[in-house]
């Protein structure tokens, strides 16, 4: 095993530090070494764990589903990585999301219920993409969820343009991409950066470095061991550390959703992580060296970690953990009933969905409905 | 009515719809203080200012992937490629990202916005310069694909396309941005999806788009001194495709010939043959012929290059080989 496959747990206090050092070359402003978020509370630790307990049983009932052919076509398992995006939710609610195909679990951390997630896994009317999308394409527009993504790394330059718009109409608001340590391989992963970072744009972009682009290990696929130091060579700020307690997450995405939305710029985030499944549904991951998934399960799984923190400091309970399992055990009993019970897409629909309906006038000399520039908004109504 | 250049009745359509409509942005590779490469954009970065008018890095993958984020959520971009063959760097992007976007999201998100710019060939500008790739963007549905002949329809058309609610992929033409013609004074906006009938005629239908209209026009013209009578209609829109003026014309003529500069193997050409032996196949006098650029990558030197191209010659042979006479 040489440095790249040895990187994990063992390494994690070794490698925080250079990975956090702030990057201030080129006249970028340092991350703030300190969020905006409050001290995290008994109650809202608690609440994440939840989150997170929540998205794994969904994701361990989708798997099963998944051997009884209840649930088709790829299926990428986020067991192992919720304290990324339950972490990073903290501080973003309100902002906007984009991932890959590994999303289930972003989904659910931004707000998509358990019942639509699972319906549709399912293919179901009720799913939250209407069961046209499937495991890798979950929207939810209500809660500005922007997608799961199947072209690997394609998706990086949409969140630009999302931080653009958000930019462009002065809202405040910041754009969340995750993807993994493959994409950052990808010709639009770079240009997506280098656009983001010319104009300024707040968005922040997150690897998740799970250490496999499906099969290949991060030595096989690259030179580099942090792929936040990707960023160096565009000029973006960036920080990378281990994201598998998720109160270290919540704070560091925190920062740098903070300094994005300041105005300062992107920033490029690595998140070390461990997926325990395989890449899909389809792969046993028999590349693993041995030992490797079991040390990651003893040493650094999100939910054994939140789980002594809140035992040890908080002094929770046995009985308060029974009942939130019980509780996270009926949500995910119910998302299942209600995917089952929920009726398949209807064929009429089929063409539905390819040509948005048109709805902006075709009137000659009507104007817009809106201005979205808030200066020649004022312009407009002053 | 104004005489204007095909690039002024262009900027013209971009200019009133970004005065009328502040969510719409033109970003691209020189639009903004180069003035535009064609100089399509010219004076517009003095209009809208930096925010509006963007200058990018050579990368179409990234900005035409922007674009599509920014339509996601409200704006409407409007992507110039420098030429529609650096397009190819972002296929992914007009395909995968904006042509899908509403039907995977299940209709929570669309990417209203044009891709423009130049397509097709031009004169000696070899094999990576003169593509046309009307086909590859018409084979997707999601996407609307439209193209123009003269001033008066690239006004009318840009002005639809901008104000369309989904991706339209709008191809013009480096060699006819200087070709005067005249515009309407007043705003005027041409549904997408409408062909047009250029030339009325009894003998048979020439089936053509973009500036094959004008070698269409020209052989038209040639053959109407032999008393052969042909119909010029320009599809201007390849998705949507206007059934219904294409089989009226051709139930009329009976004979069709296709005119187009795409390569002949899987070309427009092809759908619009299949199409009307589909619908028209007992009315037929004739096998629909195709007059399309060779299969070849455009070679450089000229007398090549013109062996590649449709001209008026091919078109006139194509229609007495039709007629048999």
């Amino acid at each position: 095993m040489d440095a790249a496959t040895q990187r994990g747990p063992a390494q994690a206090e070794a490698q925080a530090s250079p990975h956090s050092a702030v990057h201030t070359q080129g006249g970028l402003l340092p991350l703030p070494t300190q969020s905006s978020l409050p001290a995290i509370t008994r109650d809202e630790l608690l609440g994440l764990y939840r989150q997170m307990a929540l998205i794994r049983r969904v994701e361990e009932l989708a798997a099963k589903a998944y051997t009884q052919r209840k649930i088709l076509g790829f299926c990428h398992l986020y067991i192992g990585q919720e304290s990324v995006a339950v972490g990073a939710a903290v501080a973003t609610k309100g902002d906007y999301w984009m991932a890959a195909y590994r999303e289930h679990g972003h989904a659910m951390a931004k707000g998509t219920s358990a019942r639509a997630v699972m319906a549709e896994l399912y293919g179901r009317r009720d799913g939250a993409s209407r069961g046209l999308g499937g495991s890798m394409h979950i929207f939810d527009r209500e809660h500005d969820f922007l997608g799961g993504y199947g072209i690997v790394g394609a998706h990086v330059p949409l969140a630009a343009g999302v931080a653009f718009a958000a930019k462009y109409r002065g809202e405040g608001r910041v754009a969340l991409c995750y993807f993994g340590d493959g994409a950052a391989h990808q010709g639009a992963f770079f240009e997506a950066l280098c656009l983001a970072q010319l104009y300024k744009l707040p968005a922040v972009f997150i690897c998740e470095n799970n250490f496999y682009a499906m099969g290949t290990p991060l030595h096989r696929q690259s030179a580099l061991a942090d792929m936040s130091l990707r960023a160096d060579g565009i000029g973006m700020q960036r920080d990378a550390f281990e994201g598998f307690d998720v109160e270290l997450v919540r704070e560091r995405v925190a920062r740098a959703a903070d300094y994005a939305r300041a105005g300062n710029g992107p920033v490029m985030l690595e998140i070390v992580t461990y997926r325990h499944r395989g890449h899909s549904m389809s792969d046993p991951a028999k590349y693993r060296p041995a030992g490797e998934l079991e040390q990651y399960k003893e040493e650094s799984d999100p939910l054994k970690i939140t789980l002594r923190r809140l035992t040890e400091d908080f002094g929770v309970t046995e009985a308060e953990l029974e009942a939130l399992q019980a509780g996270v055990e009926a949500e995910c009993e119910d998302a299942v009933a209600f995917a089952e019970a929920s009726p398949i897409p209807d064929p009429a629909d089929l063409y539905r969905y390819t040509y948005a309906p048109q709805q902006t006038t075709m009137g000659v000399g009507e104007a817009a409905p809106t201005f979205t520039i808030p200066a020649l908004r004022a312009q407009k109504e002053g | 009515m104004a005489t204007l250049q095909i690039r002024e009745a262009l900027r013209r359509a971009m200019v009133e719809e970004m005065r009328r409509d502040d969510r719409i942005f033109l970003m691209g590779e020189e639009v903004g203080h180069y003035n535009g490469a064609y100089k399509v954009s010219q004076g517009m970065l003095e209009e809208f200012g930096e925010q509006r008018v963007i200058d990018t890095p050579i990368s179409e993958n990234g900005f035409a992937g922007l674009g599509v984020g920014a339509a996601m959520v409200g704006l409407r971009p409007i992507i110039e490629f420098m030429t529609w063959n650096f397009s190819l760097v972002a296929y992914d992007q007009v395909i995968n990202s904006a042509a899908k976007i509403y039907q995977m999201s299940g209709g929570q998100y669309s990417a209203p916005m044009v891709f423009r710019g130049p397509n097709g060939t031009a004169e000696n500008l070899a094999a990576q310069h003169s593509t046309s790739v009307d086909s590859l963007y018409a084979h997707f549905p999601g996407l609307k694909v439209v193209t123009y002949c003269d001033a008066a329809d690239a006004y009318g058309l840009l002005k639809a396309a901008l104000r369309d609610d989904g991706p339209v992929c709008f191809l013009e033409s480096e060699l006819t941005y200087g070709m005067k013609g005249e515009v309407p004074d007043e705003e005027h906006i041409i549904p997408l999806g409408q062909a047009k009938v250029r030339r009325a005629g009894r003998d048979l239908s020439l089936i053509t788009w973009g500036k094959q209209v004008f070698t269409c026009e020209a052989a038209a013209k040639q053959l109407e001194a032999d008393g052969i009578d042909v119909e010029v209609v320009d599809l201007r829109s390849l998705r949507p495709l206007d059934h219904q003026t294409l089989f009226a014309s051709v139930a009329k003529t009976r004979r069709a010939v296709v005119v187009h500069e795409g390569h002949l193997f899987a070309g427009v050409g092809a759908e619009i043959v299949a199409r009307l032996q589909e619908a028209l196949f007992d009315v037929l006098e004739a096998p629909v012929l195709r007059v399309t650029s060779r299969d070849v990558p455009q070679p450089y030197a000229s007398n090549l290059e013109k062996l590649v191209n449709p001209d008026a010659a091919r078109v006139v042979e194509a229609v007495r080989k039709s007629l048999g006479r």
